[in-house]
């Protein structure tokens, strides 16, 4: 549904985004991240073709960004960083002007005004002025405006931004709704929203593509050793050096509360068997033994500090990040 | 309705819920008013004049004394007042961040700078229609010609819709309206001085063509009474550029 093929983008001497190549499927929803700076928002914007790329392709729904705009903002609902919002309309109005923009009139405009102030909640400030709404209201209004013409494409820019954890949960949920029929791409700053609703992970640094893949899959892919948390009710002081004993931990490191451990062992291997066989014999209390999974925000950390540091000596990582953006 | 019908419904809306219309509009009527019985006043007083010394009657031309010099006046207004009404056409969409949703709605450019144009050049028909109940009142009490009344008030349309043009395309320039604002005074208040450097170079060549770029005597001769192609030509050639300007102004920010 959306092909990006080699972009790059120039402003002057600086280059925002270079060769950047990814796809989303129909149906999919893909998670945009990247640290401030990182060529998001310029990607959003030749998706959108508010601005055309230096060199390279984009197509959405077939159509090509810079020879058939038309045709192309047709295909897609936007939602930018900031709510495009006439603050001099009511809510009615507003979503009255963005369907007569897109060519909806009569009983079709009505309906499909109905349908996405019901969608977004916002029967109760439909007749009030949206200069007098608050920022989540807002927000909301500028998700309404996107949905409203049930466009196949959806490409949101930090939708639930202003949002309260009740309001974010609802569009986090109506999100996930609209996997299936509708391709998205979702940017987001907040890492737990992208494992949440998204399927797949773009992640962006420096006007490069670092990572493409499954959240589960990135972590698998990025993780150099097991990590185990163990909390034990005794800590005595040979506790470190039984746990270091044992054949396949590499590291012992203190937790953060007393009597808390977390162990890096050999990649591939389980030892809480073990580690608890060794508790229970020492009688140290054995209160707690999980595994720590690489989070989002551990493959997102490594992977920009990776690309910060790039000049700096190679790390353990670099050869996992290389072929990362090989694959990408 | 189309997108173009869109843009006019949504910018009149705009005008009609902020104060800068009823503003604007107040003050346009009151100066067209205010002048109208300051010319009257004059006509008045040369009658008795006329009077004092012929004795019994005294026929004055009210086109000459009055209606002419309204219209002459009211270059001054409307290069004052005109901008303050188009400032905000694409300003406040820059602004507001509501520009980049513009843009990335199936409407073209061309549609979104006509839509903006008609929305405000309809505020100052309005205006100007209303400022025909002047001639109206005064024809109850005398007798003039309405052939010249009606080509200043051509005038005046042709005028205004060339100075809101220029007003537009300040708007697309800038993101601050009062820049926007001062701009377009700028522009329209050097076209009008054009006209003083082109008298300069007397009844050459080029005096004759940097008096045509002045919108003065294409406006005074239409004024006067006269309906001249030239003028028409000048008025729909500027419009037509200054539209094709915002045109290109607005689109060039995709490539920036």
């Amino acid at each position: 549904m959306i092909d990006v093929h080699n972009i790059t983008k120039r402003y002057g001497h600086h280059t925002a985004i270079d060769r950047v190549t990814f796809s989303v499927a129909k149906g999919e929803v893909l998670a945009f991240l990247g640290p401030n700076g990182a060529g998001k928002t310029t990607t959003m914007r030749i998706l959108t073709c508010f601005m055309p790329a230096t060199e390279g392709t984009a197509r959405v729904a077939g159509f090509d960004c810079t020879e058939q705009s038309l045709d192309v903002k047709r295909q897609i609902g936007y939602l930018p960083e900031t709510p495009p919002v006439y603050q001099e309309l009511t809510v009615t109005e507003y979503l009255t002007f963005v369907g007569r923009l897109h060519g909806i009139t009569g009983p079709k405009l009505s309906s499909a005004l109905d349908q996405s102030i019901g969608r977004l909640e916002l029967g109760s400030v439909r007749h009030r002025l949206i200069g007098n709404l608050s920022r989540g209201y807002r927000q909301r209004v500028g998700l309404a405006q996107a949905l409203l013409h049930d466009p196949p494409v959806l490409i949101l820019d930090e939708p639930t931004v202003g949002l309260d954890p009740k309001q974010i949960i609802e569009i986090r949920e109506l999100i996930k709704s609209l996997a299936g029929s509708h391709s998205v791409i979702l940017s987001t700053h907040i890492l737990p929203e992208a494992t949440a609703v998204c399927q797949r992970v773009v992640i962006i640094n420096k006007g490069h593509i670092v990572a493409e893949d499954t959240p589960e899959q990135l972590s698998a892919r990025l993780r150099q050793s097991e990590k185990i948390s163990i909390t034990l009710k005794t800590c005595l002081a040979d506790c470190e050096t039984k746990l270091r004993a044992i054949p396949g931990i590499l590291n012992v490191l203190p937790g953060q509360a007393g009597g808390s451990f977390l162990i890096e062992c050999e990649l591939g291997r389980d030892l809480r068997d073990e580690i608890a066989r060794v508790a229970v014999l020492s009688q140290w209390g054995l209160l707690e033994l999980r595994t720590v999974s690489m989070t989002l925000e551990d493959v997102f950390l490594q992977l920009t500090r990776h690309e910060d540091h790039l000049s700096e000596p190679v790390e353990a990582t670099v050869s996992t990040v290389s072929a990362e953006r090989t694959d990408a | 309705m189309t997108p173009v019908q869109a843009v006019i419904a949504k910018e009149l809306r705009g005008y009609f819920v902020s104060p800068i219309v009823y503003v604007v509009g107040a003050v346009f009527l009151l100066i067209f008013g205010l002048l109208s019985y300051l010319y009257v006043g004059f006509a008045g007083a040369q009658a008795i004049q006329l009077m004092q010394m012929q004795g019994g009657m005294a026929q004055v031309n009210l086109n000459d004394l009055v209606f002419r010099n309204l219209f002459s006046s009211m270059r001054i207004v409307l290069v004052i007042i005109l901008p303050i009404l188009t400032m905000r056409l694409f300003a406040e969409e820059r602004k507001l961040r509501t520009f980049e949703f513009l843009m990335t709605s199936p409407i073209r450019i061309n549609e979104i700078v006509v839509g903006k144009f008609v929305s405000v050049f309809l505020i100052y028909l309005g205006l100007v229609a209303l400022t025909i109940l002047v001639p109206t009142v005064l024809m109850l009490f005398s007798d003039f010609d309405w052939n010249p009344i009606w080509t200043g008030y051509l005038g005046m349309v042709l005028l205004g819709a060339l100075f809101l043009s220029v007003g537009v395309f300040a708007s697309a320039l800038t993101e601050n309206q009062i820049v926007a604002a001062f701009v377009s005074f700028g522009m329209l208040l050097i076209i009008w001085l054009i006209a003083g450097l082109g008298s300069l170079f007397g009844d050459t060549t080029a005096g004759r063509v940097i008096s045509y770029v002045s919108y003065m005597e294409h406006y005074d001769r239409l004024v006067r009474g006269l309906i001249d192609t030239s003028d028409l030509i000048y008025f729909g050639s500027g419009l037509a550029l200054m539209l094709f300007l915002t045109h290109r102004v607005v689109e060039s920010t995709r490539w920036k």
